[in-house]
């Protein structure tokens, strides 16, 4: 270890400010008028944590068929082309409207991206424009019961057989595997080699209709099924569905995570309740007291600004810049903040949380209560990610 | 953009150089020395226009320096000189002077302003902790006339008619009491610009959050090093896990600071600090960095351990401007109350369109 200094914590820290270009604030008021009129007419309703459990394939489709999904890939292969800046402002609307985004969350976020890096032209051609219609939805098969956070450690194995490989093992919480038509899965390909772990890793495009795969539902403390336990027996995957290099999973798997890590949904899972607060106290007039207020002014602050940051680093994504220390910030920050909003909202409003209530504020706070463990958990622990963010800063 | 950016950071890459140059205790007088380096470079007064004795720099170029000097933990009135006093003087067509300049807005009770039948006008009362006075040519002061109109006077501190008392802040910065009791000559006054009293609070508030922002940056760099220097158990202390999980809720709490003042400049850039946008973001900013400041202190000290905790040692120089500023120009509990006035007037579907109107 070097002395850590000035340069190591400038430059991990390091953001632009980004200025939305006006025709991305166009295709906002697009977006804001869609979702205004789906909300009229009955189309959804607003819920927490929509990216996890708002399943709707109809849903997806709408935005498929307007041009909102597989946003950056290009138009060869049904994509539009757009600007990371431009899927940016699409998903936050979307998810600070509380939509049903789940079905093609996964596929458009990182499933897309890394097929356009890492896929075959074939494995392109089969699924990048059935994921930009929203007609295809894809898993993510990483953590297994014995690897969480030690995600290098995973055991399903990967054996070579004529024309392509032989998967067995057990992946779990793979949200929307029940409804998917596929997942990436990580697998071990060969031994460890001379210590160092994340060798002999690899990534394996599994179609869920396979024989050998049996899906079996791991409910949340709710009751709700989004999560599953994904068990391959001798699962045949052939050759061509091996994405990118046998032996590169690790390097594949983790060249993606900024980008799942820093995105607005890593800090807009609760917005619909902060919506509903503002609306519980509004209603409350000059009653509303100091202490209401400073709070409320403090969720808005720091909404405002983990945006900013957000944004900084979706910038410099897009301009091939590494970003992994902020965005383990953002994430760290962000899903700290989505638990802030549920704090401030039972203790400024009288209205205890209600599964069962029909809408408004006592459902959205049922929700992000019992959704909220989850919260500083998926993508990586916040305790991981400091780590991440200690190393950045040349601690370790 | 690119281009604009490489200036910026041409000229933050000159300013940090120049304070490295110079030490950060602040002594008995101004640091002369600085600030004739500063001067020289036209650093004092960025944004002036040049025929008026300016530099003609753009608001990007004074954000990126204040950002820099809080860093530096520099010892002199940059905020004060030039976006402030410097602003206020020059915006009321009174003449810019050189040298370190102070600044105030009275508030109503605190100035009696009226004009006497020789022309001149007669001022009465006291300003309370006005930063840098006793080091000022001029203290460029916004107040309300008899008629309640504003008006800018520009005042000499140690002119007659002007009893200054000494009193710091936390961090040993000049914040001087001045008890008034004189007459200015008419071309010492002007008639307010428009909405002054509003953009000069902006204008300060923004200011704060760069300083604020360097500063959590300076506390966290500090940290960071003596993490890596100080031995305890057979290893340096970063080694640590508690140790390394503090420092990264520091850097979160620097980088969100970070984000939202630079963003509230880039926003108050765009409209000359007028318009409900650039309000809302300023508000914002110093909010946030005011928030950032107490646990980045707060990790800083606890790093250090006893050493961080005494006269001998300079991280102090960050952690006091930390605690001193967060509560200077509106602490968060102020500008917290007035982002959530401005949201419950937005209701619950205008929250999100005030959150991204400014692009």
């Amino acid at each position: 270890m070097s002395t850590p200094g000035e340069l190591d914590v400038a430059r991990a820290l390091a953001l632009p400010s980004v200025a939305l270009a006006p025709e991305t604030e166009e295709l906002r008021s697009e977006v804001r008028e869609f979702l205004a009129k789906e909300r009229a007419e009955g189309g959804f309703v607003p819920h927490c944590d929509v990216w996890l459990s708002g399943w709707d394939e109809r849903f997806s489709r709408e935005l498929g068929a307007r041009g909102w999904l597989g946003m950056t890939l290009p138009t060869a292969y049904g994509g539009h082309g757009r600007t990371a800046l431009d899927r940016y402002v699409v998903t936050e609307e979307l998810l600070a409207a509380g939509a049903p985004v789940a079905a093609h969350w996964v596929a458009d976020r990182q499933i897309g991206p890394s097929l356009l890096r890492f896929g075959t032209e074939w494995q392109k051609q089969r699924y990048l424009p059935r994921i930009a219609a929203g007609e295809c939805y894809f898993g993510i098969g990483m953590s297994e019961p014995d690897s969480g956070s030690d995600l290098a450690s995973v055991r399903t194995r990967a054996t070579q057989v004529d024309g392509g490989w032989k998967l067995s093992g057990t992946k779990v919480w793979t949200s929307g595997a029940h409804h998917a038509h596929a997942f990436f899965a990580l697998a071990r390909s060969a031994p460890v080699e001379d210590g160092n772990r994340h060798s002999g890793l690899s990534q394996f495009i599994v179609e869920l209709n396979s024989p050998g795969v049996q899906i079996n539902p791991i409910r949340l403390l709710t009751g709700a099924h989004h999560f599953n336990e994904v068990v391959l027996d001798e699962v045949f995957v052939p050759d061509d569905l091996v994405l990118g290099e046998i032996g590169a999973g690790w390097h594949q798997v983790t060249s993606e995570l900024a980008f799942e890590r820093s995105g607005p949904e890593r800090f807009l899972s609760t917005f619909p309740l902060l919506v509903a607060l503002v609306g519980e106290l509004a209603a409350e007039g000059d009653r509303l007291g100091t202490e209401g207020l400073r709070d409320l002014g403090a969720l808005v602050s720091r909404v405002w600004t983990l945006r900013r940051l957000s944004l900084g680093i979706a910038a410099s994504l897009h301009s091939g810049a590494a970003a992994d220390v902020p965005a383990a910030l953002v994430k760290d920050l962000g899903t700290r903040y989505e638990n802030e909003v549920i704090e401030a909202a039972r203790l400024l409003v009288d209205i205890p949380p209600d599964p069962g209530a029909e809408g408004g504020f006592a459902r959205l706070l049922a929700e992000a209560v019992l959704h909220a463990p989850g919260f500083t958990l998926r993508g990586g622990t916040n305790e991981i990610l400091r780590g991440v963010v200690a190393r950045g800063l040349g601690l370790r | 953009m690119s281009e604009t950016v490489s200036e910026t950071d041409e000229l933050t890459a000159m300013a940090r150089s120049v304070f490295a140059d110079h030490p950060a205790e602040i002594a008995d007088g101004l640091p002369t020395q600085l600030w004739s380096t500063l001067t020289e470079l036209g650093l004092t007064q960025l944004t002036l226009p040049e025929d008026a004795g300016g530099s003609g720099g753009t608001l990007a170029d004074a954000a990126a320096l204040l950002l820099v000097a809080g860093e530096a933990a520099a010892p002199v009135p940059l905020a004060e000189t030039g976006p402030l006093a410097g602003w206020l003087l020059h915006a009321a067509g009174l003449a810019v002077p050189p040298g370190p300049l102070a600044w105030a807005a009275a508030g109503k009770d605190a100035l009696t302003v009226r004009a006497e039948s020789d022309g001149e006008l007669s001022v009465a009362g006291s300003l309370n902790r006005v930063g840098w006075a006793r080091h000022a040519t001029r203290v460029a002061v916004l107040a309300a006339d008899q008629d309640g109109s504003d008006v800018v006077l520009s005042l000499d501190p140690t002119g007659p008619g002007v009893e200054l008392t000494e009193g710091t802040n936390l961090a040993g910065e000049p914040r001087d009491g001045l008890r008034l009791d004189l007459r200015l000559p008419a071309d010492e006054v002007a008639k307010a610009p428009d909405e002054a009293r509003e953009l000069l609070l902006r204008r300060a508030a923004l200011s704060r959050a760069l300083l604020l922002a360097g500063a959590a940056a300076r506390a966290l760099t500090r940290s960071v090093r003596y993490a890596g220097e100080r031995v305890q158990f057979g290893r340096p202390i970063a080694r640590f896990q508690a140790v390394q999980q503090q420092l990264a809720l520091a850097a979160a709490e620097v980088a969100a600071g970070r984000a939202a003042a630079e963003a509230a400049a880039r926003i108050a850039a765009a409209s000359d600090f007028g318009g409900p946008d650039a309000g809302f973001a300023i508000a914002v900013a110093k909010a946030r960095t005011s928030e950032a400041a107490g646990s980045v202190a707060r990790i800083a000290h606890q790093v250090h351990g006893a050493i961080g905790f005494t006269l001998e040692h300079d991280l102090r120089l960050s952690t006091t401007r930390l605690w001193a500023w967060r509560d200077e120009d509106g602490s968060e509990a102020h500008w917290h109350t007035v982002i959530a006035r401005q949201a419950l007037a937005e209701g619950p579907e205008g929250l999100w369109p005030l959150l991204t109107r400014a692009s």
